[in-house]
């Protein structure tokens, strides 16, 4: 068995952070990630973020990435590609299976000191008749297809769901060459900032609210879409269908975190819908219930890039104040700054839900088993 | 049908990459080394990766990332390689996927 310091399982902006903020205070680190290449979803984030100066607004998700990858080799943090954590033993044991399908997997048992659960999120899906044709995909595929592989998913295209995610790939697949037919949301209002949104609607393409998906028809691949208008009790209402003609049809509707590795292990657990389903319980250092195992980013609740970056900072500092590289007052200093930005990054309108929920979180957390 | 986006307002031009042939069902087509194979397969319009075992459903590019297995397709003989997480090499033979794949014998 190979024996690590510190094991981050996902190298996405959280697992990078906390990687980087321990390695850099003096830890052995190792990442394990399931890609080719760390940086999770920020390579697909060809767009600039959004908040003030402090939370890198204007910068766009993928320059976030290169300098996450330049700051990780620079702190001597050890990358494992291709590597899915597939399974977290008693006695803070990573079980790792290596390599890609076509090749013969090699399984490895890695044992740390403290481990970092960075594993994100994945897509929701909406049933409707139709669903599983070719064609149907959640919109992070689409956004992988146009901005990572440079291969448009299709060329006419319905968007279910207008939250950040829905607004935001929508225009990306249009700066991509595709046309993006329309955008349908079931609720009386669009779900994401007004700013992506009107982004779409200054090129002509409509966003129908109180709008949502029926059937996707096609023999062995979409070539249509049926929308209707819902009424109060989210029914279609007769006579409101429309058909259109699409070769592709993306499901933006939500994520939810991926806690399997966390359950797995025994970490108490809380289910809220805000935060995208059940949850681990975590206090203010980002540790589970299980003593040092932490978590950061999207499985600890769907947020967006920034709060997993910050996330990950927290998780890195204190493992690196528990591994005896920097004391608990300097420790104490570093995590209030970065708690500062967070609290930042979940004020206003599209905020406020998310602060409550994380508060309820660690105040669960309290409760369920006390400490700090 | 997909379609490569070689311009990009933001991205600029694609990483240049070697050309190679691949077989898919016994026909061939061109692809980039390194990419990944289900990016080849949608630039050439092929969009179905596998039947399913019951009911002989078309599935395709479902999730992108290597989750949900739809676009497992047999990659040399191997079944179930997920095609959305697995990259081209030069000479692969693909073929779309019935059910399962064909199955080993383990008795005989």
């Amino acid at each position: 068995m190979i024996k690590k310091e510190v094991v981050v399982i996902g190298g996405g902006p959280s697992g990078m952070a906390a990687a980087i903020e321990a390695a850099k205070r003096g830890a052995e680190v190792l990442v394990i990630d399931s890609n080719q290449k760390a940086g999770g979803q920020l390579f697909k984030q060809i767009h600039k973020f959004f908040g003030s100066s402090a939370h890198r607004a204007g910068v766009r998700g993928i320059d976030i990435g290169n300098e996450l990858l330049t700051e990780a080799k620079e702190n001597g943090v050890e990358i494992w590609l291709n590597s899915i954590a597939i399974g977290l033993f008693a006695g803070k044991t990573v079980a790792v299976e290596i390599g890609t399908d076509d090749e013969e997997k090699q399984v490895v048992t890695v044992q740390a000191e403290k481990i970092v659960i960075a594993s994100g999120a994945s897509e929701n899906v909406v049933r409707f008749k139709g669903w599983t044709l070719p064609g149907v995909m959640g919109a992070g595929a689409a956004q992988t297809m146009v901005n990572i592989n440079r291969v448009l998913p299709g060329k006419r295209i319905l968007m279910i769901g207008t939250g950040n995610v829905g607004l935001i790939v929508s225009y990306q697949l249009m700066q991509g060459g595709a046309d993006v037919v329309a955008l349908v949301e079931a609720a009386p209002k669009i779900g994401g900032y007004a700013v992506h949104a009107s982004k779409i609607t200054r090129a002509g393409v409509p966003i129908k609210t109180r709008y949502t998906v029926v059937e996707a028809r096609g023999e062995s691949r979409v070539e249509q879409a049926v929308i209707g208008q819902v009424d109060e009790n989210w029914q279609i209402i007769p006579g409101t269908e429309e058909v259109l003609d699409v070769d592709a049809i993306c499901i933006a509707a939500g994520l939810k975190p991926l806690t399997e590795l966390a359950m797995m292990y025994g970490c108490r657990m809380d289910f809220d819908p805000v935060l995208g389903g059940w949850i681990p319980l975590h206090n203010h250092n980002m540790e589970t219930s299980c003593e040092g195992i932490y978590v950061a980013g999207d499985i600890t609740g769907v947020e967006e890039a920034n709060t997993a970056l910050e996330e990950g900072r927290l998780a890195g500092i204190d493992i690196a104040e528990k591994c005896g590289y920097i004391s608990e007052a300097d420790s104490e200093a570093e995590k209030a700054k970065v708690w500062e930005r967070l609290d930042g990054l979940r004020l206003g309108p599209h905020g406020e839900a998310r602060m409550q929920a994380k508060l309820h979180q660690i105040n669960q957390f309290k409760e369920a088993v006390g400490g700090e | 049908m997909g379609v490569r986006v070689e311009e990009h307002v933001i991205l600029g031009e694609p990483e240049q990459k070697k050309l190679v042939t691949i077989t898919v069902d016994g026909k061939e087509i061109q692809a980039r080394e390194g990419e990944n194979i289900l990016a080849a397969l949608v630039a050439c319009g092929i969009i179905v990766n596998r039947y399913t075992e019951k009911r002989n459903e078309p599935r395709g590019l479902f999730c992108g990332i290597g989750q949900c297995t739809d676009c497992a397709m047999i990659v040399n003989g191997k079944p179930n390689v997920r095609t959305c997480v697995t990259p081209v090499k030069a000479g692969m033979v693909i073929e779309t996927q019935y059910g399962v794949g064909k199955k080993v014998a383990v008795n005989d």
